[in-house]
């Protein structure tokens, strides 16, 4: 069977989508802010040669072309970082601030994690966790290329992570960038897709809900939760919103994404069940309409 | 020996455990774990050695795991015994001679004003490469930080070891990098 095919009636324009997803993604990076700026890393690349473009709607990006970033200057010092231009969104979303408590519930292998402290100016404490111990050691590989050393590294399941290590009970803001069906990555890996299965989405779909609730009970009132996947499933979207918003105390919020960034709202019903209708402010970022991968991201505000 | 025994010791003769994070004493005074370093010396030697100012560490606290491996970590920790990482492993200790990281070097080497080599590009190449090269140097032998210019200013790109005429790079196999000519 075709995955895709389920989301034809949710995805506006829908053989463009198809068109889209078939096209390879060519290499991009993400400027580190701990070791380098936006212009330095221009400057670095014009010298050495190497072409890229820019997206409209950030300076931290440089979609390159070069098929092998990795032999750059920049990369060497840890001034780039290879990412996939969308998953630089996540922590702009959540917009941590230097000095802050940030937790990454799910952080391998470290780009949104290394991103938020950058964004953190490398002060201030986070909390880098995965439950999958081979992962760790390219999360710390990351890390500590890119300079980062405001960061913890634990291994432990996140839905009931524990707070013993650290002198505070309560993070200002925490992201979940959930263990997914990564049906969004496929123009990456155009193997994304033989694993597929409703059943692997709705066991997947347990664990996401676990993972958020955790993560709004252990951030602060006012706080910042976001949640994001690189797939397109309600069942691992909409759905796991709507259920958080039944068992927790929080709301969902725009998420202020940056303006040329082309999105859809999230959708309220699908395949028979309706969700709250504040899981419209999430976005879904799809492959036709910025020519990248596809993506979810909302914003949940903790409290009352 | 058990934590619990730490405090019925004497100061100074309680072993390293090499498997949790233990902050490193302020001074001598402070000293409970045999051979362990203490900050002052920390700061010390990356001020004697490539005279980066102990300002620059002043948010860092400092912290052993592993047989000398000294983490350098920005962050609040209460009790970190049962983390995998604590920032960055930055130093290597317990032995004659002290090292640097090459991820240390490369985010706080900006700041040395000693025992830097400078590398031109073809040497920079190799250098990143992990290759040992014939260089002159009229400076002190062991370990440098080797730098080059990119981008209009000087950046370092890791931990060399220079001895005999001969610059080793440092740099690990998982960081060595073919940086292709433009």
């Amino acid at each position: 069977m075709d995955p895709l095919e389920r989301y034809r009636p949710i995805v506006d324009d829908y053989e463009a989508f198809r068109e889209a997803c078939r096209r390879p993604l060519p290499a991009a990076v993400r400027v580190n802010t701990i070791k380098a700026d936006p212009g330095t890393v221009a400057d670095a690349f014009d010298r050495e040669g190497v072409g890229y473009e820019r997206p409209d709607w950030t300076d931290l990006v440089f979609v390159l072309d070069t098929g092998t970033p990795g032999n750059t200057w920049p990369s060497f010092h840890g001034w780039v970082h290879g990412q996939e231009e969308v998953s630089a969104i996540p922590p702009m979303v959540l917009d941590p601030q230097p000095g802050e408590r940030v937790w990454d519930a799910a952080a391998a292998p470290g780009s949104k994690a290394t991103q938020i402290a950058a964004a953190m100016d490398d002060r201030g404490t986070l909390v880098a966790n995965d439950n999958d111990l081979g992962r760790l050691s390219g999360l710390r590989f990351n890390a500590e290329r890119l300079g980062v050393t405001n960061a913890v590294v634990t291994n432990r399941d996140a839905r009931n992570f524990s707070m013993k290590p650290f002198p505070f009970d309560e993070f200002d803001r925490a992201l979940v960038d959930a263990p997914c069906s990564c049906e969004g990555t496929i123009r990456k890996n155009p193997d994304a897709l033989d694993d597929w299965s409703e059943g692997y989405i709705s066991s997947i779909a347990g664990i996401q809900k676990g993972i958020l609730r955790r993560a709004v009970q252990a951030t602060r009132e006012g706080g910042v939760v976001v949640y994001s996947t690189c797939t397109f499933a309600p069942e691992e979207n909409e759905a796991v919103l709507d259920h958080v918003l039944t068992e927790e105390d929080c709301r969902v919020v725009d998420p202020d994404l940056p303006d040329g960034l082309d999105h859809a709202p999230g959708v309220t019903e699908w395949d028979g069940e309706t969700f709250d209708p504040s899981v419209e402010r999430a976005a879904r970022i799809y492959p036709h309409r910025n020519d990248t991968g596809g993506f979810f991201v909302a914003k949940l505000e903790v409290g009352p | 020996m058990s934590e619990n025994d730490a405090g019925e010791t004497d100061q100074g003769s309680r072993e390293n455990d090499p498997h949790r994070f233990e902050r490193l004493p302020a001074s001598e005074a402070d000293r409970e774990v045999e051979g362990r370093p203490t900050r002052e010396a920390v700061l010390e030697w990356w001020a004697d050695r490539f005279g980066i100012e102990p300002a620059v560490f002043e948010d860092h606290t400092f912290w052993e795991k592993g047989a000398g491996k000294v983490w350098a970590y920005a962050g609040e920790a209460d009790d970190p015994t049962a983390v995998e990482a604590l920032g960055m492993t930055f130093l290597r200790v317990r032995q004659e001679h002290w090292k640097p990281t090459t991820d240390a070097v490369q985010r706080f080497g900006r700041h040395a004003t000693r025992n830097v080599i400078e590398l031109d590009d073809a040497a920079a190449r190799r250098f990143a490469a992990g290759e040992e090269q014939d260089l002159e140097w009229d400076g002190d032998w062991g370990y440098l930080i080797a730098a080059h210019e990119v981008a209009g200013r000087r950046e370092p790109l890791g931990v060399g070891l220079y001895t005999y005429g001969s610059l080793q790079s440092m740099v690990p196999k998982g960081r060595q990098r073919d940086v292709s000519s433009p």
